[in-house]
């Protein structure tokens, strides 16, 4: 007991002598997903708040509030912790302020190319990166002598040979569940075989073309080798098949990587876990994946005083060598004075290998929904490739029409 | 009671009606009429860690000039609710004119996001309502006939259904049916075939969805039916077992015609309830192999980054549209029989 007094007293000092932020007034209140690595930002932003009020929403559903959260005037929240997809809607509707005055003013030992700059204004301020990658049983590929697959063709490949070895009946995982995580998946595939989704400057689709065939052609041999219910299966799903020792390869993200390595589960399961980076397709050379970042934004429905005050909360997160150091394996920060550890293999890998970010344009949201519904029955082996991707294009532009991007 | 009586004694209720149903109802309805404004896009150069980028980005000063000239949005007509992804009138012209049989017709059709998910709708409504009404009805005369001591334990246990929330109802139904769960793992042995999943094939999936719905929705049946049961007069059944009518006589000409309103009753809620099918859809992750009216609507509304108010509000109104039409001719027939009494 004595003990845990020190330690929460100790605690407690710590932070507000190290948080030496200085905010006098001022109300900050922040929306963000709910991870680890987002939960420890916060808090670190929290540690000084000075005497300003502060509140945070950490939600899964994130995405479901933010616009109309943002919306009213004054807004609900202040800042929104945000990611390359979400900041579009947030965009699109007008609902952020530019930050560089913030920026200028207080945002001292916030890296340039933590920036995310549009049109020449800063409109967030990104702390952390993520993207899908690999992971594979180095045991298991040991005992068949595989080597560790660097294309999905040979992920299928190895997928198979571990099938035929009877070891495993579905070797192979990823995030499938129809809808957002299955349209993600496509997004990555095409990506990999060099695909564009839109005419070149335009939001006409055209996505209708040999180069998605030859995805929807990918994706459907990996679900041919995972298991059965792969169109109910989320990132949770499949970490649990992987914990139970189902599956000895799997594309996952990377900000998931810390709960696969923590103590929990089977020790022997989580030594033979590792990381690579994300597999490329089709003799291409960049992955099959795409890079993420996630960063703060700040509502511009509100007071210029909240806005200053929620500022600098985050923009001490947003520099915090501290944080970065004690919660290396938490995520891969964008911080100055990250040193990147074992569980940050795959992003590393995918940045080395020019892996292209999340397409930040208007109408994506338009077009992932769309995947997401559409190529369930290519799947299932309901219709053809061609068709699928006939009606992908052809939902999306219904929406786009209603939407007034065509 | 007279019809002034009535009058005040449903004023409360009918103003709280129009004013959270009501309304509601009619600034959806002017919703679905009107789309976004067109767009007014410019590139920009965009950077991120990843570097440099240049692309696209909504114009503000030119969007919200417009946005605050016209807040509804652009008047659509009914363009949303003929598009691609509601009625779908141009495509299903092309369909006719371009398919060479009837079955490749329907194929196309059913293709269709609305048409597929109305096809789930109808077939779940037209296979969940009657069999609730049957169980629910099956199960009333048999606990009516158990004794009184554990009538109560038992009622309790029937209706459980009903008191689980939709959403955990399926999610229990849904982890028992996975592949490791104790009805797939068991249904595979019994099947000898290690690939049976339950919740891959699209058939499947329905059934269960159908079992599921059976399930949930006796309880309500059996209730009603319970309690319209206790008011069935004693005289003419007795009558009928002296003059040796069977017990299923006995149901059919004096049980049956005596709670036959009630009957009416529940088919009636229960075809309203089933056709706005939603929750199992979620619970069972279904979303691949089964959508119905109102996951479209949902889907509509927070599945896409974009809300696409007009498309929801439209599926809303046929939604709204397709019950009355479901429920026309047990209206209708309500209507005449009240007539006739009077």
């Amino acid at each position: 007991m004595k003990k845990i007094l020190i330690s929460l007293l100790f605690l407690l000092f710590g932070t507000s002598v190290y948080a030496d932020c200085n905010i006098k007034s001022g109300s900050i209140n922040i929306l963000a997903n709910d991870f680890p690595a987002l939960r420890t930002f916060v808090e670190t932003a929290k540690g000084c708040k000075g005497s300003a009020d502060f509140k945070v929403t950490h939600s899964s559903e994130h995405n479901k509030i933010a616009v109309p959260a943002l919306t009213a005037n004054p807004s609900e929240f202040s800042a929104r912790i945000a990611a390359n997809s979400s900041i579009v809607p947030l965009m699109n509707q007008d609902l952020i302020r530019p930050l560089d005055d913030l920026v200028k003013k207080y945002g001292k030992g916030i890296q340039d190319s933590q920036l995310i700059t549009i049109d020449g204004k800063i409109m967030a301020v990104a702390f952390m990166a993520n993207t899908q990658h690999l992971y594979y049983r180095e045991d298991v590929l040991k005992e068949l002598g595989i080597a560790v697959p660097k294309t999905y063709e040979e992920v299928v490949a190895a997928s198979e040979k571990i099938r035929a070895s009877g070891k495993m009946q579905y070797p192979y995982a990823a995030a499938y569940k129809a809808g957002w995580n299955l349209a993600e998946e496509f997004v990555n595939m095409y990506i990999g075989h060099g695909g564009e989704f839109f005419k070149a400057g335009t939001a006409q689709p055209s996505i209708n073309n040999a180069k998605g065939v030859a995805t929807l052609n990918m994706l459907k041999k990996l679900a041919g080798l995972s298991n059965p219910d792969y169109l109910t299966h989320d990132s949770e799903a499949i970490k649990v098949e992987w914990e139970s020792g189902n599956v000895a390869l799997m594309t996952l993200w990377a900000s998931r990587s810390g709960t696969l390595l923590d103590d929990d589960g089977d020790a022997k399961i989580t030594a033979a876990t590792k990381l690579t980076g994300p597999a490329t397709v089709a003799g291409g050379n960049i992955p099959a994946a795409t890079l993420w970042w996630d960063g703060f934004t700040l509502a511009k429905n509100r007071s210029d005083a909240d806005a200053e005050a929620t500022f600098r909360a985050l923009a001490h997160a947003a520099a915090n060598k501290k944080m970065v150091a004690d919660a290396a394996d938490q995520a891969v920060w964008l911080i100055e004075g990250f040193k990147p550890g074992p569980k940050s293999i795959g992003v590393i890998e995918a940045v080395k290998m020019k892996a292209k970010p999340y397409p930040m344009l208007p109408q994506m949201g338009l077009m992932h929904g769309a995947l997401g519904s559409e190529i369930v029955e290519f799947l299932q082996g309901k219709e053809s490739a061609e068709q699928a991707l006939k009606d992908v294009e052809a939902a999306y532009m219904s929406k786009a029409k209603e939407q007034g991007f065509l | 009671m007279p019809n002034k009586t009535f009058f005040w004694f449903f004023l409360p209720t009918g103003l709280a009606m129009i004013l959270f149903i009501g309304l509601p109802i009619i600034s959806t309805g002017i919703q679905s009429f009107y789309a976004q404004h067109d767009q007014v896009v410019k590139e920009v150069k965009k950077c991120d860690p990843f570097g440099c980028t240049v692309s696209i980005v909504v114009d503000q000063e030119k969007t919200s000039k417009i946005r605050e000239e016209k807040p509804l949005g652009k008047f659509n007509g009914f363009g949303t609710y003929v598009d691609r992804n509601h009625l779908a009138i141009e495509e299903i012209g092309k369909f006719w004119n371009e398919t060479n049989t009837f079955g490749e017709f329907v194929d196309q059709v059913t293709n269709l996001p609305f048409y597929k998910a109305l096809i789930f709708t109808l077939t779940y409504c037209l296979f969940v309502t009657p069999n609730v009404l049957l169980l629910g009805f099956i199960i009333a005369l048999s606990l009516n006939a158990v004794t009184r001591r554990i009538r109560g334990p038992l009622i309790f246990g029937t209706i459980l259904p009903m008191i689980v929330t939709p959403l955990v109802g399926s999610l229990v139904l849904f982890w028992m049916i996975d592949a490791e769960g104790i009805i797939g793992a068991n249904l595979q042995m019994l099947m000898d075939d290690p690939y049976l999943s339950l919740k891959s094939s699209k058939t499947l999936t329905w059934i269960t969805i159908i079992i599921y719905g059976i399930w949930h929705h006796s309880p309500f049946a059996f209730v009603v039916f319970y309690a319209a049961l206790q008011t069935v007069p004693q005289e003419p059944v007795e009558a009928a077992i002296i003059d040796g009518a069977s017990r299923w006589q006995r149901v059919r000409h004096i049980v049956l015609p005596h709670i036959y309103p009630v009957v009416t009753f529940v088919a009636l809620i229960s075809l309203m309830d089933n056709f706005r099918v939603f929750e199992p859809i979620i619970g069972f992750s279904a979303e691949g192999s089964a959508q119905s009216l109102s996951w479209l609507i949902y889907d509509n509304l927070v599945n896409e980054e974009v809300i696409l108010f007009g498309s929801a509000a439209a599926t809303s109104m046929m939604t709204i549209v397709g019950i009355a039409i479901l429920l026309a001719p047990v209206l209708i027939r309500t209507w005449k029989e009240f007539r006739t009494a009077r």
